[in-house]
C-alpha cells in the first residue's frame, strides 16, 4: 500500500488555487458519459450529488433512511464556522486555519485545513443563496456568535437547527437535480460492499430496506459520504441508524483507515438515566457562551446547586483556563469533567454529571435573551430531564459526539482505492486529533459543494467511462459474499440480543477506549472485544427474514463490523504511545492532567491496512508524515 | 424511581397487502424516565427473546426530534399527547400506571404501509423535488451579505422552515392533505428576497404535485397545527393560498 498526500508545493495560500489550475478538466459533453455513485445524504453527500449532476455528470444517490433529508446533519445544532470577518474582530482566513490546526492538536495536515478556511466564505454566500434562514441583525445582516476554540466570533448560526437548514438547503439542491433526472435517488438503500475490477472502485452491493433484495450498481467512481462511526459505543449522540457498515466494507477492499482512535467525546450532552437508554442527547456548546460550568467545591455535597454559595462552587474551567474558560475545546472541557466527577465532586443520582448554570446570565441579560438564544434547547433539556434549566441549572456530562478518524484520503479526498472518494467525517482530513465546534457542518459542505466536484474529474479524465456491467463476475462474487452474512446472520438464532451484544461492546468501548486510555486497558480491550465478538457469531439471535424490512437485520449487520472496527481502535490507540486532543493516554500526561504530544516519534497519520480477521484482526500500519512548514508546533494552552 | 404497568394496543402489518390488525401487549416496569420509543425498544427486545412473533417496527432515526422520522399516531394523536414534542421526546412519565396505549401508523392513502408502524411518505420527496428550492449552481452565489432580509423576515421564513418532514399533519388531518408541509416549505422560500425570481412556478407545481400524490384538499380544520410537532402555524396554508392564488390568474 502506498499512500502520497498529492498535496501541492507552493506557499500555502496559493496551493489550492494553483493545484486547480494543475488538475485535468473533463468536457461538458463528455461530463454525462460517467456514471458517479454518492454514498450517503448527509451534508457531504447531498452536496456533493447535487454539484456533480449540475456539472452534467450522471448520478446515483443512495441514502439508509427514508428521505435525503434525514440524514444525521440535521442534529447539528450549533453553527457553521466561516472567516468573513463581518463582526470586525480580527478574524481571518490565517485565523481560522491556524485555530483549526492548533485545535486538532497538530495532527492534520496544513494544506488541507488552509483549503478548508479558504472555501469558508463561499460555503456560506451558497447557503445564503439557496434560501437558508440564518440568523440576522437589526439591520438585516448575518449575525455571528463564539465557539469553543477560537477568541473571534465565526459561527453563523440558524437558532438551534442550524444543522438542519444546511442540510435542508442541499438535500433541496439535490432534489432540484432528482427533478432535472440527472440524479437517480434511492432512499431506504443500505451500501454493503464496494466492487473492486482491475484494482479500481467500480460499483456497489446494496440491500434494498424495503423489499430486502440484494442490488448491483456500476460506476466510474464512488463517493462515500456516509459519516462517522460514533455508534460503536452503543450511547452516543449519533442517530440509530448511524453506522460504519459502509466505510468498514471498503477498509476490507483495500482503503485504508485512517486515526480509528481520534473520538470526539462531546462535554455538553444530557447524563446517562439506565439501562434501557438508547442514545444520549447533545446540548449545543453555544450554551457554553453563556452557561457557566462547576460542581460543588465539597465532595458528595448533595445540596441543591441554587442552595450552594458561590464561594463553595468550584468553576473548574474558568478557575484553570482563565483566557478560554468555558469556551475551552471539547477536548478539554470533556477530560476535566472526567476529572472533577472522577474525584467525587460530581453531581446528580449517579455522580456523573456537572452543572451548566445560566443564573449569571439570565441575571445580566434577562430571561427574554436568554429565551431567545438558546429556548429550543431549554425545551428540549426540560422535556427530557424534567427540570427548568431557567431556574436549576442544567446536569451534563460528556457524550461520544464525532469521530475525526476515517478512511485516508489524499488532498483530492480521494482514497488509497483509485476512483473511491471520500468526503464528510466518513474521512479523515481535517480535524486532526480534535474537532473544534461548528467545523463539522463546514468541512462536510467545502468537501461536497467545493472540492470533490473539482478533483474528482482530475481522475475521471484519465479514466475511460467503458462498457462495464454488472454481470461482471467481481459484481456476483460481492453481491453472493453480502447475502451469505446476512444468512449467516439469520441462521445463529442464538440467545442474546443484537442490542445486548452493542451494549457490551459499547461499555468495553466507553470504559476502556474513551475520555482515556492506558496500555493496560487498552490490551483487556482487545482481549475482550475478541471474545465478545466471537460469541456474538456463535449466539447472536436475529429475528425475521432478509426479504422484507427486517431493522433488526440491518442492526445485526452493523454490530458485527463495529466489532471488527472495535479492535482497529484499540490497537491504534494502544500503539499511539503519546497523548493528543481527543487521545488521552494516561501515561503521557502532565501533573494538571493535560495531554502531552510527543512530535518527535508521533506527528504522523497512522493509515491502517486490513490483512484480514480470524480469531484476531490482522492489520499493518501505514504512516503519512506531517510536516508543519507554515505552524510552529506548539503545547496547546488555553490558560 | 417509581415503575408502571403498560398495555398495548399495536397495529400489526405484514405488507401493504396485509389487512393489518391490533395485536395486545403488557409490558411490566417500564420507567418514568424513559423515552416512549425506548418502551418500544424494550417490548421489541421482549419479543425477540420469546421468539414467537417478530418485534414491532416503526421509524426512528436522531431521536432528538429534528430527523422526522418518527410518526406514532398514540392514542388517536400523531406523536402523542404532548403539544409540540415528537413521538422520540415523549417520555412515559406522561402515563400512569395501569394505562393502555393504542399505537397505529400515521394513515393516509398517500402514505402506504411498508411494515407495522413504518409507512411510505416518498410522496413528499416528491413534493419538494417538483420544485421546493431555489434554483442556484453551486459556485454562483453572491457575497452573503449583499442579500440584507430584515430581521423580522427572515424569523417568520425560518419558522416555516422548521418544518421536520414527519407526516403528522396528514395523519391528523380528516382529509388527509399535505397542505401544512407544502405551505411550510412555500412560505420558507416564497417569503425571502431569494425565493422571489421562481415564486410562480415553484407555487404551482409543488400544489399539483401535492394532489397528484393523492393528498385531501384543505377545509381548515387546523388539525395539523394542532399536532405539529415543530409547531409550524396554518397561516402557511394561507400563504400558500394567497401565492397561488396570484400564480394562476
Amino acid at each position: 500500500m502506498k499512500l502520497d498526500s498529492q498535496e501541492p508545493s507552493g506557499p500555502l495560500e496559493d496551493k489550492w488555487n494553483n493545484h486547480l489550475q494543475d488538475i485535468k478538466l473533463v468536457s461538458p459533453n463528455n461530463k454525462r458519459k460517467y456514471n458517479i455513485i454518492v454514498v450517503g445524504t448527509g451534508l457531504a453527500g447531498a452536496s456533493a450529488a447535487a454539484s456533480l449532476a449540475e456539472l452534467g455528470y450522471k448520478v446515483k444517490a443512495f441514502c439508509i433512511q427514508d428521505s435525503g433529508r434525514r440524514a444525521h446533519s440535521i442534529s447539528a445544532q450549533g453553527g457553521i464556522n466561516a472567516a468573513k470577518n463581518y463582526p470586525n474582530d480580527g478574524d481571518s482566513v490565517w485565523r481560522l486555519f491556524y485555530d483549526t490546526i492548533k485545535g486538532g492538536d497538530y495532527r492534520s495536515r496544513e494544506s488541507n485545513v488552509y483549503r478548508l478556511a479558504q472555501n469558508s466564505n463561499e460555503i456560506i454566500d451558497q447557503a445564503v443563496a439557496q434560501g437558508v434562514p440564518f440568523a440576522r441583525e437589526y439591520g438585516g445582516l448575518l449575525d455571528n456568535r463564539s465557539f469553543g476554540g477560537a477568541q473571534v466570533s465565526r459561527t453563523f448560526y440558524a437558532r438551534g437547527q442550524t444543522g438542519q437548514q444546511l442540510l435542508m438547503g442541499a438535500y433541496q439542491a439535490m432534489m432540484k437535480e432528482v427533478h432535472s433526472g440527472k440524479i437517480e435517488y434511492y432512499p431506504r438503500h443500505e451500501m454493503l460492499d464496494l466492487v473492486m475490477i482491475d484494482g479500481k472502485a467500480r460499483g456497489i452491493i446494496t440491500r434494498d430496506l424495503v423489499k430486502g433484495d440484494i442490488n448491483k450498481f456500476e460506476a466510474d467512481a464512488v463517493v462515500l459520504c456516509t459519516g462517522g462511526y460514533g455508534n460503536v459505543f452503543y450511547l452516543s449522540t449519533n442517530a440509530k441508524n448511524s453506522n460504519v457498515t459502509a466505510a468498514w466494507r471498503c477498509h476490507k477492499r483495500g482503503a485504508a483507515f485512517a486515526n480509528p482512535c481520534y473520538v470526539q467525546i462531546h462535554p455538553t450532552c444530557i447524563p446517562v438515566s439506565g439501562d434501557y437508554q438508547s442514545k444520549l442527547t447533545l446540548m449545543s456548546e453555544s450554551l457554553r457562551n453563556d452557561g457557566r460550568v462547576w460542581v460543588p467545591r465539597k465532595k458528595g455535597d448533595d445540596r441543591p446547586p441554587n442552595e450552594i454559595p458561590e464561594d463553595e462552587r468550584y468553576y473548574y474551567l474558568e478557575e484553570k483556563y482563565p483566557s478560554f474558560g468555558n469556551l475551552v475545546p471539547r477536548d478539554v472541557a470533556s477530560r476535566n469533567a472526567k476529572l472533577v466527577t472522577d474525584d467525587g465532586m460530581g453531581v446528580g443520582e449517579t455522580g456523573k454529571a456537572v452543572y451548566l448554570d445560566f443564573r449569571d446570565a439570565i441575571k445580566r441579560d434577562g430571561i427574554e435573551t436568554i429565551r431567545s438564544k438558546y429556548g429550543n434547547l431549554f425545551d428540549m433539556y426540560e422535556n427530557i430531564m424534567d427540570e427548568n434549566p431557567y431556574e436549576v441549572p442544567m446536569k451534563i456530562f460528556p457524550a461520544v459526539h464525532y469521530t475525526m478518524g476515517g478512511l485516508w484520503v489524499d488532498y483530492n479526498l480521494m482514497s488509497n482505492v483509485p476512483g473511491l472518494f471520500v468526503a464528510g467525517e466518513a474521512n479523515f482530513s481535517d480535524h486532526g486529533a480534535n474537532r473544534l465546534g461548528a467545523s463539522a457542518l463546514m468541512q462536510g459542505l467545502s468537501d461536497g459543494y467545493f472540492i470533490i466536484p473539482y478533483t474528482i474529474g482530475n481522475y475521471l479524465a484519465d479514466h475511460q467511462p467503458g462498457d462495464l456491467t454488472t454481470d461482471h463476475k467481481a459484481f456476483t462474487e460481492a453481491a453472493k459474499t453480502s447475502e451469505d452474512q446476512l444468512q449467516k446472520l439469520l441462521s445463529i438464532q442464538g440467545d442474546k440480543t443484537i442490542i445486548e451484544f452493542h451494549r457490551e461492546l459499547g461499555k468495553i468501548m466507553w470504559d476502556k477506549v474513551g475520555i482515556s486510555r492506558s496500555k493496560e486497558g487498552l490490551e483487556e480491550a482487545i482481549e475482550q472485544i475478541r471474545e465478545l465478538r466471537e460469541e456474538f457469531w456463535t449466539n447472536v439471535r436475529v429475528p425475521g427474514e432478509m426479504t422484507y424490512y427486517n431493522k433488526y437485520l440491518e442492526f445485526a449487520l452493523r454490530v458485527a463490523d463495529y466489532f471488527e472496527l472495535a479492535e482497529l481502535m484499540a490497537i491504534d490507540a494502544l500503539d499511539r504511545e503519546e497523548s493528543c486532543g481527543c487521545h488521552l493516554r494516561d501515561e503521557y500526561q502532565s501533573e494538571e492532567g493535560e495531554a502531552i504530544r510527543n512530535d518527535e516519534d508521533y506527528s504522523f497519520v497512522s493509515a491502517w491496512e486490513y490483512q484480514g480477521i480470524n480469531g484476531k484482526l490482522k492489520t499493518k500500519l501505514h504512516k503519512e508524515n506531517l510536516e508543519f512548514e507554515f505552524v510552529e508546533l506548539k503545547q496547546r494552552s488555553y490558560k | 424511581m417509581s415503575t408502571m404497568t403498560i398495555h398495548l394496543k399495536i397495529w400489526r402489518q405484514k405488507n401493504a397487502n396485509d389487512p393489518g390488525h391490533f395485536e395486545d401487549y403488557t409490558l411490566d416496569e417500564v420507567s418514568e424516565h424513559m423515552s416512549f420509543l425506548e418502551m418500544l425498544d424494550v417490548l421489541n427486545e421482549n419479543l425477540i427473546k420469546e421468539g414467537k412473533e417478530e418485534p414491532v417496527e416503526f421509524d426512528y432515526d436522531c431521536r432528538e426530534g429534528i430527523c422526522g422520522s418518527c410518526n406514532l399516531v398514540i392514542n388517536g394523536r400523531a406523536h402523542g399527547p404532548k403539544h409540540k414534542t415528537a413521538v422520540c421526546q415523549l417520555h412515559m412519565r406522561n402515563y400512569s400506571d395501569g394505562d393502555t396505549i393504542v399505537i397505529e401508523p400515521p394513515r393516509a392513502a398517500a402514505f402506504p404501509v411498508i411494515k407495522d408502524l413504518v409507512v411510505d411518505r416518498s410522496a413528499f420527496d416528491r413534493i419538494i423535488e417538483a420544485g421546493g428550492y431555489v434554483s442556484v449552481k453551486t459556485g454562483s452565489a453572491p457575497e452573503a451579505n449583499l442579500i440584507p432580509i430584515a430581521q423580522d423576515v427572515s424569523n417568520e421564513s425560518f419558522d416555516y422552515a422548521t418544518c421536520i418532514g414527519c407526516g403528522a399533519c396528514v395523519a391528523a388531518c380528516p382529509n388527509s392533505s399535505a397542505a401544512l408541509f407544502t405551505g411550510a416549505k412555500l412560505a420558507h422560500l416564497n417569503l425571502l428576497p431569494q425565493g422571489q425570481p421562481e415564486i410562480e412556478k415553484r407555487t404551482i407545481a409543488m400544489v399539483d404535485q401535492m394532489e397528484k400524490e393523492g393528498f385531501g384538499d384543505c377545509s381548515n380544520h387546523g388539525e395539523c397545527e394542532a399536532v405539529c410537532p415543530v409547531g409550524i402555524s396554518i397561516s402557511a396554508i394561507a400563504e400558500m393560498r394567497k401565492d397561488y392564488l396570484k400564480a394562476v390568474i
